[in-house]
Protein backbone atom coordinates (compact mmCIF):
# COMPACT_ATOMS: atom_id res chain seq x y z
CA UNK A 1 0.00 0.00 0.00
CA UNK A 2 1.36 3.28 -1.14
CA UNK A 3 0.74 6.82 0.66
CA UNK A 4 2.26 8.66 -1.86
CA UNK A 5 2.10 8.27 -5.64
CA UNK A 6 4.85 10.75 -7.25
CA UNK A 7 5.32 9.80 -10.42
CA UNK A 8 1.56 10.02 -11.68
CA UNK A 9 1.60 13.50 -10.33
CA UNK A 10 4.94 14.02 -11.94
CA UNK A 11 3.34 13.14 -15.24
CA UNK A 12 0.68 15.10 -14.92
CA UNK A 13 2.70 17.99 -14.02
CA UNK A 14 4.86 17.52 -17.25
CA UNK A 15 1.96 17.19 -18.99
CA UNK A 16 0.53 20.05 -18.31
CA UNK A 17 3.95 21.97 -19.04
CA UNK A 18 4.28 20.81 -22.27
CA UNK A 19 0.39 21.63 -22.82
CA UNK A 20 0.81 25.18 -21.57
CA UNK A 21 4.30 25.56 -23.70
CA UNK A 22 2.33 24.45 -26.79
CA UNK A 23 -0.67 26.73 -25.99
CA UNK A 24 1.70 29.76 -25.24
CA UNK A 25 3.51 28.93 -28.99
CA UNK A 26 -0.10 28.98 -31.01
CA UNK A 27 -1.02 32.10 -31.96
CA UNK A 28 -3.85 33.85 -30.36
CA UNK A 29 -7.31 32.72 -30.92
CA UNK A 30 -8.38 36.22 -31.11
CA UNK A 31 -6.53 37.30 -33.91
CA UNK A 32 -5.72 41.01 -32.32
CA UNK A 33 -1.99 41.35 -33.18
CA UNK A 34 -0.61 43.90 -35.54
CA UNK A 35 3.02 44.65 -36.86
CA UNK A 36 5.32 46.93 -37.63
CA UNK A 37 4.34 47.33 -41.16
CA UNK A 38 0.66 47.59 -40.66
CA UNK A 39 1.23 50.01 -37.67
CA UNK A 40 3.11 52.22 -40.00
CA UNK A 41 0.85 51.82 -43.17
CA UNK A 42 -1.98 53.11 -39.73
CA UNK A 43 -0.28 56.18 -38.83
CA UNK A 44 1.48 57.29 -42.43
CA UNK A 45 -2.88 56.92 -43.57
CA UNK A 46 -3.88 58.82 -40.60
CA UNK A 47 -0.91 61.50 -41.42
CA UNK A 48 -1.91 61.43 -44.80
CA UNK A 49 1.70 61.10 -46.15
CA UNK A 50 3.91 58.12 -45.85
CA UNK A 51 6.46 58.06 -42.58
CA UNK A 52 9.62 59.26 -43.16
CA UNK A 53 12.44 57.35 -41.87
CA UNK A 54 15.34 59.87 -42.09
CA UNK A 55 13.09 62.61 -40.18
CA UNK A 56 12.11 59.45 -38.11
CA UNK A 57 16.06 59.01 -37.20
CA UNK A 58 16.51 62.93 -36.44
CA UNK A 59 12.96 62.84 -33.97
CA UNK A 60 14.25 59.94 -32.18
CA UNK A 61 17.37 61.28 -31.55
CA UNK A 62 16.40 64.43 -30.30
CA UNK A 63 15.19 66.26 -27.21
CA UNK A 64 12.04 68.08 -28.01
CA UNK A 65 13.01 70.74 -25.23
CA UNK A 66 13.08 68.52 -22.27
CA UNK A 67 16.03 66.07 -20.59
CA UNK A 68 15.43 62.89 -22.49
CA UNK A 69 14.73 62.00 -26.30
CA UNK A 70 13.47 58.23 -27.38
CA UNK A 71 17.46 57.13 -27.53
CA UNK A 72 17.57 57.91 -23.85
CA UNK A 73 16.27 54.90 -22.92
CA UNK A 74 16.18 52.62 -26.31
CA UNK A 75 19.44 53.65 -27.11
CA UNK A 76 20.95 54.62 -30.53
CA UNK A 77 20.07 52.62 -32.76
CA UNK A 78 17.71 50.87 -31.20
CA UNK A 79 18.71 47.37 -32.61
CA UNK A 80 20.37 46.26 -28.56
CA UNK A 81 18.90 45.98 -25.10
CA UNK A 82 17.50 49.97 -23.92
CA UNK A 83 18.26 50.62 -20.75
CA UNK A 84 15.79 53.22 -18.73
CA UNK A 85 17.19 56.54 -18.11
CA UNK A 86 15.64 57.08 -14.88
CA UNK A 87 15.96 53.69 -13.13
CA UNK A 88 18.33 51.88 -15.16
CA UNK A 89 16.23 48.85 -15.37
CA UNK A 90 16.83 46.76 -19.45
CA UNK A 91 14.56 47.39 -21.87
CA UNK A 92 14.25 45.07 -24.70
CA UNK A 93 15.62 45.93 -28.02
CA UNK A 94 12.87 48.46 -29.59
CA UNK A 95 13.96 47.37 -33.48
CA UNK A 96 11.68 44.60 -34.47
CA UNK A 97 15.03 43.21 -36.08
CA UNK A 98 15.99 42.80 -33.02
CA UNK A 99 13.05 42.18 -30.80
CA UNK A 100 10.46 39.95 -32.92
CA UNK A 101 7.62 41.62 -30.34
CA UNK A 102 8.40 44.62 -30.94
CA UNK A 103 4.92 46.13 -32.32
CA UNK A 104 3.16 43.16 -32.14
CA UNK A 105 0.47 44.08 -29.89
CA UNK A 106 -1.72 46.91 -30.40
CA UNK A 107 -2.96 47.72 -26.98
CA UNK A 108 1.16 47.91 -26.21
CA UNK A 109 2.47 49.91 -29.09
CA UNK A 110 -0.72 52.68 -28.06
CA UNK A 111 -0.08 53.14 -24.39
CA UNK A 112 3.51 53.25 -24.67
CA UNK A 113 3.35 55.40 -27.29
CA UNK A 114 1.22 57.60 -25.28
CA UNK A 115 3.43 57.22 -21.63
CA UNK A 116 6.37 58.13 -23.70
CA UNK A 117 5.33 60.80 -26.24
CA UNK A 118 4.45 62.47 -22.92
CA UNK A 119 8.03 62.09 -21.38
CA UNK A 120 9.77 62.85 -23.99
CA UNK A 121 8.00 65.55 -25.74
CA UNK A 122 5.53 66.60 -22.38
CA UNK A 123 2.31 65.76 -25.02
CA UNK A 124 0.82 63.19 -27.15
CA UNK A 125 2.93 62.90 -30.73
CA UNK A 126 0.81 63.15 -34.14
CA UNK A 127 0.25 61.01 -36.31
CA UNK A 128 3.05 61.88 -38.74
CA UNK A 129 5.93 61.53 -35.98
CA UNK A 130 4.64 58.29 -35.37
CA UNK A 131 4.84 57.28 -38.87
CA UNK A 132 8.06 58.72 -39.36
CA UNK A 133 9.77 56.65 -36.22
CA UNK A 134 7.77 53.60 -37.20
CA UNK A 135 9.17 54.00 -40.93
CA UNK A 136 13.10 54.49 -38.90
CA UNK A 137 12.79 51.90 -36.88
CA UNK A 138 11.02 49.51 -39.41
CA UNK A 139 14.14 50.10 -42.21
CA UNK A 140 16.85 49.29 -39.30
CA UNK A 141 18.87 46.45 -40.95
CA UNK A 142 20.05 44.10 -38.30
CA UNK A 143 23.53 44.42 -38.67
CA UNK A 144 23.89 48.28 -37.03
CA UNK A 145 27.02 50.32 -38.03
CA UNK A 146 27.11 51.26 -34.15
CA UNK A 147 26.90 49.60 -31.06
CA UNK A 148 23.21 49.16 -29.73
CA UNK A 149 22.42 51.03 -26.53
CA UNK A 150 24.42 53.04 -24.72
CA UNK B 1 17.45 51.29 19.37
CA UNK B 2 14.77 48.90 17.51
CA UNK B 3 14.69 45.55 17.78
CA UNK B 4 15.47 45.53 14.08
CA UNK B 5 18.47 47.08 14.69
CA UNK B 6 19.64 44.56 17.68
CA UNK B 7 18.82 41.89 15.19
CA UNK B 8 21.17 43.04 12.30
CA UNK B 9 24.23 44.38 14.94
CA UNK B 10 23.61 40.56 16.29
CA UNK B 11 23.22 39.12 13.19
CA UNK B 12 26.54 41.30 12.36
CA UNK B 13 28.41 39.99 15.38
CA UNK B 14 27.46 36.14 14.80
CA UNK B 15 28.66 36.46 11.28
CA UNK B 16 25.46 35.88 10.19
CA UNK B 17 24.29 37.75 7.36
CA UNK B 18 20.62 37.08 7.18
CA UNK B 19 16.87 37.59 8.70
CA UNK B 20 14.27 35.70 8.04
CA UNK B 21 11.92 37.67 5.53
CA UNK B 22 8.68 38.19 6.39
CA UNK B 23 6.09 35.59 4.43
CA UNK B 24 2.50 36.92 6.09
CA UNK B 25 0.85 40.04 4.04
CA UNK B 26 1.87 42.97 4.94
CA UNK B 27 5.41 41.57 5.31
CA UNK B 28 8.50 43.03 2.94
CA UNK B 29 8.39 39.37 1.22
CA UNK B 30 6.55 39.53 -2.22
CA UNK B 31 3.14 37.66 -1.87
CA UNK B 32 2.51 34.27 -3.24
CA UNK B 33 0.47 35.42 -5.73
CA UNK B 34 1.32 38.45 -7.76
CA UNK B 35 -1.14 39.53 -10.75
CA UNK B 36 0.61 39.55 -14.25
CA UNK B 37 -0.40 42.94 -14.95
CA UNK B 38 1.56 44.25 -11.75
CA UNK B 39 4.93 43.05 -13.26
CA UNK B 40 3.63 43.97 -17.21
CA UNK B 41 2.91 47.57 -16.55
CA UNK B 42 5.11 48.45 -13.32
CA UNK B 43 8.55 46.04 -13.62
CA UNK B 44 8.81 47.63 -17.33
CA UNK B 45 10.30 50.26 -16.06
CA UNK B 46 11.48 49.25 -12.35
CA UNK B 47 11.89 46.50 -9.98
CA UNK B 48 8.65 44.85 -8.95
CA UNK B 49 8.56 46.09 -5.99
CA UNK B 50 7.19 44.16 -2.75
CA UNK B 51 3.81 45.96 -2.08
CA UNK B 52 4.79 45.63 1.69
CA UNK B 53 7.80 48.42 1.05
CA UNK B 54 5.08 50.92 1.78
CA UNK B 55 2.39 51.42 3.60
CA UNK B 56 -1.26 51.96 2.13
CA UNK B 57 -1.70 55.33 2.53
CA UNK B 58 1.70 55.93 -0.44
CA UNK B 59 0.54 53.15 -2.70
CA UNK B 60 -3.19 55.27 -2.49
CA UNK B 61 -1.05 58.13 -3.63
CA UNK B 62 0.99 56.45 -6.03
CA UNK B 63 -1.84 54.71 -8.00
CA UNK B 64 -3.94 58.46 -7.59
CA UNK B 65 -0.90 59.97 -9.66
CA UNK B 66 0.41 57.44 -12.51
CA UNK B 67 0.07 59.95 -15.10
CA UNK B 68 2.79 62.14 -13.31
CA UNK B 69 4.85 59.51 -11.79
CA UNK B 70 8.34 60.62 -10.83
CA UNK B 71 8.69 62.40 -13.74
CA UNK B 72 7.49 59.68 -15.96
CA UNK B 73 3.79 59.31 -17.36
CA UNK B 74 3.02 55.58 -16.37
CA UNK B 75 -0.59 56.07 -16.62
CA UNK B 76 -2.96 52.82 -17.14
CA UNK B 77 -6.39 52.22 -18.02
CA UNK B 78 -8.63 52.90 -15.10
CA UNK B 79 -9.72 49.13 -14.35
CA UNK B 80 -6.05 48.11 -14.17
CA UNK B 81 -5.81 51.09 -11.60
CA UNK B 82 -8.26 49.91 -9.80
CA UNK B 83 -7.39 46.42 -9.79
CA UNK B 84 -3.98 46.57 -9.01
CA UNK B 85 -4.39 49.49 -6.75
CA UNK B 86 -6.54 46.78 -4.46
CA UNK B 87 -3.91 44.50 -4.84
CA UNK B 88 -1.55 46.99 -3.41
CA UNK B 89 -4.22 47.92 -0.68
CA UNK B 90 -4.67 44.58 0.51
CA UNK B 91 -0.69 43.69 0.38
CA UNK B 92 0.49 47.00 1.81
CA UNK B 93 2.95 47.20 4.76
CA UNK B 94 1.81 46.92 7.83
CA UNK B 95 4.24 46.12 10.07
CA UNK B 96 6.75 48.95 12.13
CA UNK B 97 9.33 50.38 10.28
CA UNK B 98 7.08 50.94 7.36
CA UNK B 99 4.02 52.38 8.81
CA UNK B 100 4.95 55.93 8.10
CA UNK B 101 4.85 57.36 4.50
CA UNK B 102 8.17 58.36 3.27
CA UNK B 103 8.83 61.56 1.95
CA UNK B 104 7.36 61.66 -1.73
CA UNK B 105 6.02 58.51 -0.76
CA UNK B 106 9.68 57.28 -2.34
CA UNK B 107 11.05 53.75 -0.79
CA UNK B 108 14.43 55.12 -0.72
CA UNK B 109 13.51 57.34 1.29
CA UNK B 110 12.21 55.64 4.00
CA UNK B 111 13.96 55.89 7.34
CA UNK B 112 14.63 51.68 7.20
CA UNK B 113 16.02 52.19 3.59
CA UNK B 114 18.75 54.95 4.47
CA UNK B 115 19.92 53.50 7.70
CA UNK B 116 20.38 49.99 6.10
CA UNK B 117 22.28 51.78 2.76
CA UNK B 118 24.13 54.50 5.11
CA UNK B 119 27.54 53.11 4.74
CA UNK B 120 27.52 53.29 0.52
CA UNK B 121 29.09 56.09 -0.83
CA UNK B 122 27.98 58.56 -2.81
CA UNK B 123 30.21 57.66 -5.67
CA UNK B 124 28.39 53.94 -5.55
CA UNK B 125 24.90 54.71 -6.41
CA UNK B 126 26.47 56.64 -9.38
CA UNK B 127 28.23 54.12 -10.95
CA UNK B 128 26.79 53.57 -14.27
CA UNK B 129 26.04 49.14 -12.96
CA UNK B 130 24.08 51.12 -10.78
CA UNK B 131 22.42 54.70 -11.37
CA UNK B 132 19.88 55.15 -9.61
CA UNK B 133 18.28 53.54 -5.76
CA UNK B 134 15.54 52.78 -7.60
CA UNK B 135 17.70 50.13 -9.34
CA UNK B 136 17.71 47.18 -6.42
CA UNK B 137 18.83 44.69 -8.58
CA UNK B 138 22.24 45.68 -9.12
CA UNK B 139 23.24 44.50 -5.77
CA UNK B 140 20.09 42.58 -4.65
CA UNK B 141 20.44 39.84 -7.27
CA UNK B 142 17.26 38.42 -6.01
CA UNK B 143 15.17 41.48 -6.40
CA UNK B 144 12.81 40.94 -9.04
CA UNK B 145 11.49 37.93 -6.79
CA UNK B 146 11.34 40.06 -3.62
CA UNK B 147 14.25 38.36 -1.84
CA UNK B 148 16.53 41.64 -0.73
CA UNK B 149 18.08 39.58 2.10
CA UNK B 150 21.74 40.55 2.94
CA UNK B 151 23.08 37.06 1.77
CA UNK B 152 21.69 37.31 -1.53
CA UNK B 153 24.05 40.32 -2.80
CA UNK B 154 26.40 40.83 -5.38
CA UNK B 155 29.11 43.58 -5.74
CA UNK B 156 27.92 46.10 -8.77
CA UNK B 157 30.12 46.20 -11.73
CA UNK B 158 33.04 49.02 -11.55
CA UNK B 159 33.69 48.98 -7.87
CA UNK B 160 37.28 50.71 -7.06
CA UNK B 161 39.30 48.46 -4.91
CA UNK B 162 38.81 50.35 -1.61
CA UNK B 163 34.96 49.99 -2.03
CA UNK B 164 35.44 46.26 -2.42
CA UNK B 165 37.17 46.04 0.70
CA UNK B 166 34.72 48.31 2.03
CA UNK B 167 32.03 46.06 0.47
CA UNK B 168 32.91 43.39 3.28
CA UNK B 169 32.82 45.98 6.51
Amino acid sequence: MTKHRPFPRLRTAAASTVLAAVAASSPPAHAAGTSIASQLAHWSAQAGRPGDAAQGDRFFNARHGGEWSCASCHGTPPTGPGKHAGTGKAIDPLAPVANPKAFTDPARVDKWFRRNCRDVLSRECSAAEKADVLAYLAGLGSTPDRSGAR
Amino acid sequence: MSAIRVRVLLAAALGLASLSPAVADGGRAMPRTVPPAYVEECASCHVAYPPGLLPARSWQRLMDGLDRHYGSDASLDADLVTSLGAWLQAHAGTYRRVVEAPPEDRITRSAWFERKHRKIAPDVWRLPSVRSAAQCGACHVGADRGRFDDDDLRMPAGLTPRQRRAWFD
